[in-house]
């Protein structure tokens, strides 16, 4: 979502990075190149002369000027002003002392409240608050109500709905009522897309509030909104007075300035970020990873994350055990396979790995992962025996997974040939040996192979 | 300008020539003038590629294409209305979004609030499959106009742009020429990503024009320009709010008036 922002920075900063000492008129150029990236990104007009000037004033200070890496500096000041404005290190719900904890989700239409609703409900129920229940308060857009029961039982949650026949104030109320005696954990209320402008239904939304006294009221924002957010933001405020914002979307290639200026704006930070239309694409918002990654630095954090949920520890101890023995198969490079894949578009986590940013080549690069599937379909097409054995995948066999899988024989013979010498590799390095650089190269020789192609 | 989304690009062409007009004495140098010739200006910018939506043909296929939450299905109901109601055509919906929870409940509804019938699937079908019924359907009951709702989705999800292109492919397939109208939906408070989305869409699919929705808020839909401008896809409808009756044709000159307004 901030390629093109950390690539203005980047470029900006190696070539500050690159020289011994900074003049004011060095340190003048940079922030030209950095004030124009922001406002390419989207970001407040009045957001970015403030950032600016932040930042040039330590630029300017001797903490810069009279180091002995001048450019170093400049990037950790930027990075550290930069997660400052997008709201410090990371926050977490408040939750209540004594349960149930209720969150109100406020939004403009189509913002994604009802899909980032059911994704909360998941995270919530993932992290250890078990028993989780929402509200269907949207009793306007048709087909609202049952939109959020068919998320919400997908995210395991129970939904508490009155149809659309009732006032939302009302149902708010009564889904609490339930939610004490059915002693849940969370109570999430979605409520109705409304216009900050729209006074009837901003009404609506504060005494809703005051109706079920919230401990957290979120705010959901499109990342792909322009300079409105800001006007947006302040309105809800003023109306509803949320406490965290939820950013959508940020899967796009929005430029994001929206996320940068709200927080700017009314002092609320950006909580969690949704990433995409499945449920499992919702995380907690670290400002301090996304200014790290917009500059070029990675994000290995929430790379290890994901790679910790996917993994089983159990599964893991056993495939230990595999590689020592030397008893690998095709059978488990199908399951580590998925168990990467689970990751996400492998592009997406190309943009996690510091430096990766500042690759251009890899800029647009696209992993083709029609590739992974066609491995994925020849190994599909084996028998057990022969994903335990491959050695016995001659002739007519090589024919018969070739044509199950959609594939040619030379495709099968590849897939065979660079497991078997994966899997010399791997008995030379649990024997302790260093791997033989002529069988490293051997194995990244022709297909099939995730190849990283440029778009 | 660039508070109202029009970009830095579109912001500086249209400046430059209006500095050259003013120089040059065919714009008088007081702010009344220059104020009227600027929304002059961007109302032809905004009225690039400008063109009449067609539903000539029996029946008339309109393909509705966009990002997630842009208000493509509201849009529907609001055509089908109009059409239905004011002209008194027949028209049949189809919900070609089968991924997104309830999507053909809630075009169910609006196909009822509209006076329009609705061809639908269970979830999870092939899009192309269900559009390709609602074209059948309406061949065999002779109605004049099919809508076909799709999901919406990311113009970065490159998978999902093919799915659409599929989409398109077996509606061509069924009526050549078809579909008579592609309309992309835009929200009007999308930032610069607009140009971005309309570009990647049109690759896709050929999208003839823009609805520009949700112009009853605060943002001014600026990026519309740049599209016009750029890529000369006009904006053919704007959405005004959430009842059936908040459709109106575009029109340049008061969109431009608005743009500068407070």
């Amino acid at each position: 979502m901030f390629d093109q922002l950390s690539e203005r920075l980047q470029a900006t900063l190696s070539d500050v990075r690159s020289r011994g000492k900074l003049s004011e008129a060095d340190v003048d150029a940079a922030m030209r190149e950095i004030r124009l990236a922001l406002l390419e990104a989207d970001v407040n007009f009045k957001v970015v002369k403030g950032f600016t000037a932040t930042v040039k004033e330590r630029c300017l200070g001797a903490e810069v000027l009279e180091s002995l890496n001048p450019g170093q500096q400049v990037v950790k000041i930027v990075n550290e002003e930069l997660t400052a404005l997008m709201g410090g290190a990371g926050r977490d719900l408040a939750f209540a002392a004594s349960p149930p904890t209720v969150v109100l989700m406020a939004g403009l239409q189509g913002s994604g409240k009802t899909t980032a609703c059911a994704k909360l409900a998941r995270h919530l129920r993932e992290s250890g608050h078990k028993d989780v229940a929402l509200a269907a308060c949207d009793v306007y857009r048709p087909a609202a109500v049952e939109q959020l029961v068919t998320v919400g039982e997908r995210a395991g949650a129970t939904v508490y709905e009155q149809g659309t026949d009732a006032d939302p104030v009302e149902i708010a109320a009564w889904a609490l009522e339930r939610a004490r005696e059915e002693r849940r954990d969370v109570l999430i209320v979605d409520t109705a897309g409304r216009l900050h402008v729209d006074a009837d239904l901003m009404d609506e939304l504060a005494r809703i509030r005051k109706r079920v006294k919230p401990h957290d009221v979120l705010l959901v924002v499109d990342a792909m909104t322009g300079q409105d957010a800001v006007g947006v933001a302040e309105s809800f405020a003023e109306a509803a007075e949320f406490d965290g914002v939820v950013m959508t979307k940020l899967d796009g290639d929005a430029r994001g300035g929206a996320a940068l200026s709200v927080k700017a704006v009314t002092g609320k930070p950006i909580l969690y970020a949704s990433t995409g239309e499945k449920l499992e694409a919702f995380d907690r918002f670290h400002p301090d990873r996304m200014a790290s990654r917009i500059l070029g630095m990675g994000d290995v954090l929430s790379l290890i994350e994901k790679a910790e949920q996917q993994v089983d520890e159990q599964q893991a101890l056993d495939l230990q055990e595999k590689l020592r023995k030397d008893r690998f198969t095709l059978e488990d490079f199908l399951q580590q396979m998925r168990q990467v894949r689970k990751l996400g578009p492998i592009s997406g986590l190309l943009g996690m790995l510091p430096g990766m940013g500042a690759m251009k080549q890899l800029k647009n690069a696209e992993v083709d992962e029609r590739e992974l599937d066609r491995v994925e379909a020849i190994i599909l097409s084996m028998t057990p025996q022969e994903r335990a054995n491959p050695g016995i995948i001659k002739g007519s066999r090589r024919k018969r997974i070739a044509a199950g899988s959609g594939t040619k024989v030379q495709h099968v013979n590849q897939l065979v040939k660079q497991f078997d010498q994966m899997r010399k590799l791997m008995r030379q390095m649990a024997s302790g040996k260093m791997p033989d650089p002529q069988q490293l190269a051997a194995m990244s020789g022709g297909a099939p192979r995730p190849k990283v192609r440029r778009r | 300008m660039i508070l109202a989304d029009a970009g830095a690009p579109t912001t500086a062409k249209v400046v430059e020539q209006l500095e050259q007009e003013v120089e040059a004495g065919t714009v008088a140098a007081d702010g009344e003038a220059v104020r009227e010739r600027l929304i002059e200006i961007l109302a032809e910018v905004a009225g690039n590629g400008r063109a009449p939506i067609d539903l000539s043909a029996e029946p008339a296929v309109l393909l509705m294409v966009g990002v997630n939450g842009t208000g493509k299905t509201t849009t529907i109901g609001k055509i089908a209305w109009h059409l239905a109601r004011e002209l008194g055509l027949s028209v049949i919906l189809a919900a070609a979004d089968t991924y997104r929870a309830a999507a053909a409940e809630q075009l169910a509804e609006w196909a009822q609030r509209a006076g329009a019938e609705l061809v639908r699937a269970e979830a999870g079908a092939d899009p192309g499959a269900v559009a390709f019924d609602a074209i059948e359907a309406a061949r065999a009951r002779g109605a004049d106009v099919v809508i076909v709702d799709t999901a919406g989705r990311l113009h970065t999800q490159s998978d999902l742009m093919e799915e659409l292109a599929k989409v398109r492919r077996v509606i061509g397939k069924q009526i050549p020429g078809a579909p008579h109208e592609t309309l992309l939906s835009i929200d009007a408070t999308t930032g610069q990503n607009g140009l971005r989305q309309a570009k990647v869409f049109a690759e896709a699919v050929e999208v003839d024009g823009v609805v520009l929705t949700k112009l009853d808020g605060t943002a001014k839909g600026g990026v519309v320009l740049g599209i016009a401008d750029e890529l000369g896809i006009p904006v053919k409808l704007i959405g005004t709010g959430e009842t059936l009756e908040d459709l109106r044709p575009f029109d340049p000159a008061d969109f431009a008036r608005a743009l500068l307004a407070d």
